[in-house]
Parts: structure tokens; C-alpha cells; sequence
């Protein structure tokens, strides 16, 4: 059974015309790491809000066809039990603070306190998260005075202290520096290694490239492709749906260089290797 | 004279520690990115050009005036500066009133602020949204309503806090646009940005600060050609540079575009 799936789903918000998600039909398996692309209002942090239950049990409005999480149906499941099972970080991390708390450690705690996880184990999950996430130098600070990157990283660790076995993450890395992206971007391919399901929304196109298992790109609230990088992003006309593909694909295919099949390398090693194989050929 | 002089500047929050540790720098009209690791202070020292946070030692210099000489609201007339939350900025409940809050804000007479609102709504490509509530838009959205409230005060300087968080390409290009006409026009851009490729292909000048002190000041592509140094700031080049390096190009390339025409020149070249 896959780890999601959802079929024909649509969503109105409430007092709008035009649907946010237009007919999205697909299957995740356990384990994968999706990238979900495509512009601003393509309906990407509208699906994050269907896959965790957020549409419909928090926002009303029109919905239609199903989402299935381990073969609960969403709509029909409580909203606790599905925060149990979906784990969701925010695009904006101020949001996800509790403000309730005064140091990140008993930030991490709230959501365990919560679900009555024993201390020892609650204490054993928010080290590890603070390890994965590189936060562990600010466990005393207080989380609304931590920067936006380093808030960031605090909202991620509050969600997987929670063991969720789906995550979504809505722009996890958009206030982080270089290399804070590519740190998160590390631990969230180990914790897809050690098996959890993750799906996460990102404009940092070389990122999802190098990183994604699939690749979903959204456009006007439907499935332009769902895809490995490479496919997706050596589609023609990706550009008419706003999207600029990796810089190294931009740059192979200003080369004219791809394979048999007419694939782009989408990473920096694809990249460095055509472009050597380029430049000594006749 | 310099649109912004600053001279050996520390500043610390009361019983903290030394955030900025001695910054000397002088602003000329030309667009300047900031950048550096989380935390590094980049943004006190823009809280600091806006005159919201007043200098511990050192002095700040608009347009000759100090800003510990001149209050908030009158040096608003000249600096406008865009948070890096936008939840930290808007408070009304239209995009039209948020926008022309500045403006009537520093004095600007009625047709004037009307006229510049609208402007700089359809520089951001909000004119369709005047009547909206900010907080019905999306992040995104907001981030531009903020950057409009700024254009619409027509200050000499305008400095940005990440304006590209959650931007999209289009969001993107347009941010870039307007960098391009203010530095045009003889305005000051100074921005803070985590996305280098963005920087490369945006901003003429690029600062690098790590904790509390600036370790690089110069032209972009010289600042990204000097890659160790830009790793030990905890940053990566732009992704065309790195593949650049990686090749073992002697020359720094900022932009895919750069890259593909002396990549099918040199070819051509070789052939001959």
C-alpha cells in the first residue's frame, strides 16, 4: 500500500471562484523525498494543507475526491489523530512558535508534552533533533529571539521531535543561509534514507534537483509533471509555466548537450562531467 | 559626497554581546548586495543605516546627517528599509492604505502620495489588489506590499531585508528589475540576501559579513571569485560559479548566459 495517495482532489477556498487544486490524482511510497515546484497560487502550499488535514477540518470551502494517509482517509479522520501521523513546518517559521516558551528546549517539548510522551524518551527526541538540525547551541535561547535561519531550523526540529511519519515542509530553507540550506537539505535526505516519507515545497530549484526522489510541478492548481528531476526539468516550455529549470540544466542545454533520450543534467556533478565530455570533443 | 558614510561602528544590545565589532564603509549609489552567515549582524546593521538602533561607538552618516542627530520620522523622509517579515511592517487592512501610509507618514502632499502609491502598486504588480487586506495575500504577496510601501516614500536609500524570501521566479525578476531602475536612477539599493545566484546576477557591489565585521567589500564578481574566502564565511558561490571551478575555469561566471557564450566561443575557437 502506498504511503499516500490521493485521487481527483479539488479544493475552493471559501468566498473564491477558482479552484486552488484542480483534479490531483497520485500515489507516494514509504520513503520517498518529494520536491513540489511551480510558481506563487500554483496550489503547492494549498496541497501541503490537504495532505496534513489542515483543508478541510481548519479550512472550509469546497472539496472534492479523497487523500489517503496509510489508508486513512483525511477527510475523515479527526484532525488530532492526523497531526500524529503529519508532521507539517510552515513556510513562515514565526508561525509555528508556540510563543508560549521560553527556551527552544521546552519549545521542542511542547508538542511531546502534549501527546504524553515519557520524559526520558521526550529528553532522548529533542537531543537527537537537536543534533540532526545542528541547533544544539541554542537549546537556552529564546526561540522569538533567534534570527529568521536560526528559527527556521527550531520550527523543522519541533515537528520531527513528533516522529512523524509523513512530513511536509512548506519552504523549510527560505531564510537559511548557503550553507544552512544545505545542512537542512542533508539531514531531510538522511531522515528520507532512514525511511520517513517526506514532501516538501521549495523554490531552490538546484536544491530539489540534486536532492528530490520526484519531482511534482504544479501549475494553476494541476499536475504539469511528476517526474525524477531529470525528466521534469528537461521538459520543453517549462518557462510558459513560470518555472526556470537548474542553472546547470540551463546551462547544458545553451550547450546542446544532452543524451540519446534528449535529458539535461540537472546537477553540478551531471553538469561538470557533459561540460568536460563537451569541451574535448570535436 | 557619500549617500552613507560609516565610521567605526560597535554596537551591542544593553548586556549582550558585541554584535558589530568596528564596521568602516561608504555608500555610493551603487547597488549592494549583503551577505553572510545567520547571524553574522547583517541585520542590526541595516536596523542601525535606518536609524532604529542608535550606534554604541562610531558614527552614521545620511547624507552627512548623523543619525544620532536626527530623530526616526525625519530620516524616514530620506531611508526606507523592508523587514524581513513583512508581519513586522503591515498593519492596515487595505494594500492601498498600507502602501500610502509612508507616504502621508513623512509629509507627502495628498495627490503626490495618491500618485506614488499607485505607482509603485503596479511596480510591485499589485494594481489588481488595492482593496484587498494584506493578511488574505499570500507571503509572497505580503513581501511585495512591503517593498511598495517603501518605493511609494521615493527615499534616496532603500534598503531590503531578503526580499526574495518565497518569491517565485516572476517575483524575482521583478525584485531584479527594480534594483536595476532605483541603482539607474541614481538611488541607493543596500539588500541582504541568502540566494547567491540571485546576487550574481542582481547587484554590482557585495559585502561579506561574518561575525560583526565586514571580510569582504568589492565589485560581485570579484567577491565571488575568490571562493576559499567566500567558504570561510560559510557561503557558496553562485551554482554557475561552482561549476565554473569545478571545471577549472580561471574565469568567475555569474550568470548561465555568460557562461554558454564563452563556453561555444572558446569551442569555436579550438576548432579553428
Amino acid at each position: 500500500m502506498s504511503k499516500v495517495v490521493v485521487n481527483n482532489l479539488k479544493y475552493r477556498y471559501p468566498l473564491t471562484e477558482n479552484l486552488a487544486i484542480n483534479g490531483l490524482t497520485f500515489e507516494i511510497e514509504q520513503g520517498e523525498l518529494i520536491g513540489i515546484i511551480g510558481r506563487n497560487g500554483a496550489g503547492k502550499s494549498t496541497l501541503c494543507a490537504a495532505l496534513t488535514g489542515l483543508v478541510p477540518h481548519f479550512f472550509k470551502g469546497a472539496y472534492g475526491g479523497s487523500v489517503h494517509i496509510d489508508g486513512i482517509n483525511v477527510k475523515e479522520s479527526k484532525l488530532s489523530y492526523i497531526s500524529r501521523e503529519v508532521g507539517i513546518v510552515f513556510q513562515n517559521p514565526f508561525t509555528q512558535m508556540t510563543g508560549a516558551k521560553e527556551t527552544v528546549k521546552e519549545e521542542l517539548a511542547f508538542g511531546l508534552e502534549n501527546l504524553g510522551v515519557p520524559k526520558l524518551e521526550m529528553l532522548r527526541r529533542i537531543e537527537d533533533a537537536l543534533n540532526l538540525l545542528e541547533i544544539d547551541h541554542l537549546r537556552d535561547k529564546n526561540p522569538l529571539e533567534l534570527s529568521g535561519g536560526q528559527m527556521q531550523r527550531v520550527a523543522i526540529a519541533s515537528i520531527l521531535v513528533m516522529h512523524p511519519g509523513l512530513l511536509v515542509l512548506d519552504e523549510p530553507t527560505s531564510q537559511l543561509d548557503p550553507q544552512g540550506t544545505a545542512e537542512v537539505f542533508r539531514a531531510i535526505k538522511k531522515l528520507s534514507n532512514q525511511g520517513m516519507t517526506i514532501i516538501m515545497v521549495e523554490h531552490k530549484i538546484e536544491e530539489i534537483a540534486e536532492y528530490a526522489d520526484r519531482v511534482m510541478f504544479l501549475d494553476n492548481g494541476k499536475i504539469v509533471a511528476f517526474d525524477t528531476p531529470t525528466n521534469v526539468f528537461s521538459m520543453n516550455h517549462l518557462e510558459e509555466h513560470g518555472l526556470r529549470p537548474p542553472v546547470f540544466t540551463r546551462v547544458c542545454k545553451g550547450l546542446g548537450i544532452r543524451d540519446l533520450s534528449g535529458l539535461y543534467p540537472v546537477t553540478l556533478s551531471e553538469a561538470v562531467n557533459e561540460v568536460q565530455k563537451f569541451n574535448e570533443s570535436d | 559626497m557619500n549617500l552613507i558614510d560609516v565610521q567605526n561602528l560597535h554596537f551591542s544590545y544593553p548586556e549582550g554581546i558585541e554584535l558589530l565589532k568596528g564596521i568602516d564603509l561608504a555608500f555610493d549609489h551603487r547597488s549592494t548586495a549583503i551577505i553572510g552567515q545567520n547571524g553574522a549582524g547583517k541585520t542590526t546593521f541595516v536596523k542601525l543605516l535606518k536609524g532604529l538602533l542608535k550606534p554604541v561607538s562610531g558614527d552614521i552618516l545620511i547624507n552627512g546627517v548623523n543619525t544620532k542627530e536626527i530623530s526616526v520620522a525625519k530620516l524616514a523622509a530620506h531611508i526606507g528599509l523592508v523587514f524581513q517579515n513583512p508581519g513586522d511592517q503591515i498593519f492596515k487592512s487595505s494594500v492601498y492604505d498600507e502602501v500610502i501610509f509612508g507616504p502621508h507618514n513623512i509629509g507627502i502632499p495628498e495627490d503626490e502620495a495618491d500618485e506614488s502609491t499607485k505607482k509603485a502598486l503596479i511596480e510591485v504588480g499589485l494594481e489588481n489588489k488595492v482593496n484587498d487586506n494584506p493578511y488574505d495575500l499570500s507571503f509572497s504577496e505580503r513581501k511585495l506590499i512591503s517593498i511598495a510601501s517603501i518605493l511609494a516614500m521615493n527615499t534616496q536609500i532603500v534598503l531590503l531585508d531578503e526580499p526574495t524570501i518565497a518569491q517565485d521566479d516572476y517575483g524575482k525578476q521583478l525584485i531584479q528589475g527594480l534594483v536595476r531602475k532605483l541603482e539607474g536612477e541614481g538611488r541607493l539599493v543596500i539588500s541582504i540576501l541568502h540566494d547567491m545566484d540571485f546576487v550574481a546576477e542582481t547587484f554590482t557591489r557585495t559585502l561579506v559579513f561574518q561575525n560583526g565585521k565586514v571580510t569582504m567589500d568589492n565589485d560581485t564578481k570579484s567577491v565571488f571569485s575568490q571562493t576559499e574566502a567566500v567558504r570561510r564565511a560559510y557561503l557558496e558561490p553562485p551554482h554557475v560559479t561552482q561549476l565554473g571551478n569545478r571545471l577549472g575555469y580561471t574565469e568567475t561566471y555569474l550568470t548561465a548566459e555568460q557562461f554558454v557564450k564563452d563556453s561555444l566561443r572558446k569551442r569555436e575557437e579550438f576548432k579553428q
